[in-house]
């Protein structure tokens, strides 16, 4: 049962977006936000749609799996819609009581909407083509001019791909104890709140001990290696930037810049 | 209805008296053998007396083409467990054997009613554990499951506490709890000191022991233990093995116990369970197992080292039983084997 829930969300493939230097594709889905907030009009919109599109088909995601990143957001989607078509003020086309939807408020709302649609779908598009080992190993190297001013670049991404290295071992774990815990008769599934809280510490506690006994094993096992930190610490998968990593960023940045272009040109 | 007569007449008796006894059987085994199946069962098929002899003399386990199929409808499905069928009856200490991943934890797993089988039934004490007027959580009660490493599900102050844990749930009351938990941690060599000990201030042995109490400690009609001994030395073992058989012979309760070592089972078990890629292989006692060593031996299955000296021995021309799985035995028929050549030589 629980062993359905994925973690990330990747997506194998092997398609040129998945391709590209996550350094790259990071910046890139950053462009991307830039871009969806430079737009200030309806044209600006869509041309920085477009390019989401572009993007979205080279990756050949299917379009199903696009639409399900949406599903979280959806509480989100309507309170930004709602709040925006009732309280603008404009030119009134309906008037009930108190409320009133305006010309103005209609538009400014769709705008939004697109807007947090797209957000959205950029930016899975991204934890789609990238597995989050990569993902932080990229995080680590964009950030690693921090190091400058202390800041522990390494043993932050060392977290963050340890902790996500172990969140199926920790559901496995999980799986176990209460299949365990079932046979000794521990109910999970009836009784109040507070019962159904009470279920749990069956389940937490062995867990937390596990997960310690985990952290230590680790730890001494990565000391036995002579694990000492980031430094001249060489890498088995060296990232490397090609042709089509800097094209396809060139690309970004015009579509940047047409966004910008339109906008002026064509006001809002 | 005449056309329905003439198409019934037609089917062979055989294939009526089948469909018969698939419809009544559960049925019977449900109500508790009010009936007995031979008083209708007059033919002779030899099927059929199978089926006799499996109602009257009734099987705490059973399973009925017993399939599980993981994930399906994904490039992950895999078959673990391929149409089971299986008999188990009472106070019969079963070992299972298998390589890893042959499908051991998975049927077992079915036995109290973790896992809902993909198709097949699963009957305890001739009752489907699946139908809707069956309480899972009784089940539970009824066949004790210890998991692997048992001792990673602790989680009480204290060691009482921990043992206590199913008890209580199962609605016991008090002195009846603390009944249960003097003599089974008697049993299982816990000292009085211990009981009001954190669990988690004792060895690794110690804790696997309150483990398995835990569960034994309900009392269940079927204990099953998955490797209860894996991750222990040598003497750990032994105790823990010896307990699991006085437990046995104290409680006249069915056990079924899961193994890698051969010799352990060998040892132990009245009966054997071989899963081999996901089926059945066979269920049999020890020497019937045993002597198909050559069969075990390509399932990538050792048999019992003293076993696997006999069969040398008879290949080497030397004319000996090869139905040997224990020292104590090995020990007598080579005696005998002395004893007789001697003789033949006087």
């Amino acid at each position: 049962m629980l062993k359905d829930i994925t973690i990330g969300q990747y997506f194998p493939g092997k398609s040129a977006v998945h391709k590209l230097d996550p350094r790259f594709k990071i910046i890139i889905t950053a462009v991307f936000i830039t871009m969806l907030f430079a737009a200030d009009g309806f044209i600006g919109m869509a041309v920085s749609l477009v390019f989401m599109t572009i993007a979205f088909f080279m990756s050949k995601i299917p379009f199903k799996l696009m639409i399900k990143s949406l599903k979280p957001i959806i509480p989100v989607i309507i309170f930004t819609s709602v709040l925006n078509i009732f309280f603008l003020d404009g030119v009134v086309l309906v008037k009930l009581g108190f409320i009133k939807i305006t010309y103005q408020g209609l538009e400014t709302s769709l705008f939004m909407v697109i807007r947090i649609i797209a957000l959205i779908m950029g930016t899975s598009l991204l934890t789609y083509t990238t597995s989050p080992i990569t993902l932080t190993d990229a995080i680590e190297r964009l950030l690693s001019p921090l190091k400058k001013i202390k800041l522990p670049v390494h043993e932050l991404a060392m977290m963050m791909s340890i902790a996500l290295r172990f969140i199926p071992t920790l559901i496995e774990e999980t799986d176990k104890i209460m299949s365990a815990q079932k046979a000794r008769g521990a109910d999970m599934e009836s009784g109040g709140l507070v019962q159904r809280a009470k279920a749990l510490v069956p389940i937490l506690i062995p867990l937390f001990v596990s997960a310690f006994r985990r952290a230590e094993e680790l730890a001494l096992a990565m000391e036995c290696r002579c694990y000492q930190g980031g430094e001249g610490r060489t890498r088995l998968r060296q990232l490397k930037s090609t042709g089509s990593d800097y094209s396809s960023l060139s690309v970004s940045m015009l579509f940047l810049c047409a966004v910008i272009l339109v906008d002026t040109l064509f006001g809002k | 209805m005449s056309y329905f007569s003439v198409y019934y007449r037609s089917i062979d008796a055989s294939v009526k008296m089948k469909f018969f006894t698939r419809l009544f059987v559960p049925f019977l085994q449900k109500r508790q053998q009010k009936f007995c199946l031979a008083e209708f069962s007059s033919g002779s098929m030899p099927e059929q007396i199978a089926e006799r002899k499996m109602v009257i003399k009734m099987s705490v386990i059973r399973t009925e083409n017993l399939t599980y199929t993981y994930s399906i409808g994904t490039p992950f499905e895999k078959t673990a467990v391929d149409k089971v069928n299986l008999d188990i009856e009472e106070g019969e200490l079963v070992g299972i054997i298998g390589h890893t991943g042959s499908g051991k934890s998975t049927l077992i797993q079915h036995l109290n009613g973790l896992i809902k089988p993909t198709s097949g039934k699963v009957f305890i004490d001739g009752q489907d554990i699946w139908d809707k007027d069956c309480k899972i959580r009784d089940i539970r009660f009824k066949v004790g499951l210890v998991f692997q490493y048992p001792e990673y599900q602790i989680f009480e102050e204290t060691v009482y506490k921990d043992i206590a844990f199913g008890p209580k749930n199962m609605g016991l009351d008090d002195d009846e709890i603390d009944r249960r938990i003097n003599e089974i941690s008697e049993l299982v060599g816990l000292h009085k000191e211990n009981l009001q000990k954190s669990p988690f201030e004792l060895s690794g042995g110690q804790k696997r022991r309150v483990a398995i109490a835990g569960v034994m400690a309900m009392e269940p009609k079927v204990l099953i233990l998955d490797e209860p001994t894996a991750g222990l030395d040598p003497k750990g073992r032994d105790k823990i093995l010896g307990q699991i058989k006085e437990y046995h012979q104290h409680t006249k309760s069915t056990v079924l116990l899961v193994s890698h070592s051969m010799e352990d089972v060998a040892k132990n078990a009245s009966k054997i369970l071989v899963m081999n890629n996901a089926r059945l292989f066979c269920y049999e006692e020890p020497p019937k197992v045993f002597s198909r060593a050559d069969e075990l031996t390509q399932m990538g299955l050792a048999v019992p080292q003293i076993t696997r000296v006999f069969n040398r021995l008879k290949q080497n021309g030397i004319n000996i039983r090869t139905d040997v799985y224990t020292t104590e035995f090995a020990c007598k028929t080579i005696l005998e084997y002395i004893k007789k050549r001697r003789d033949g030589n006087a």
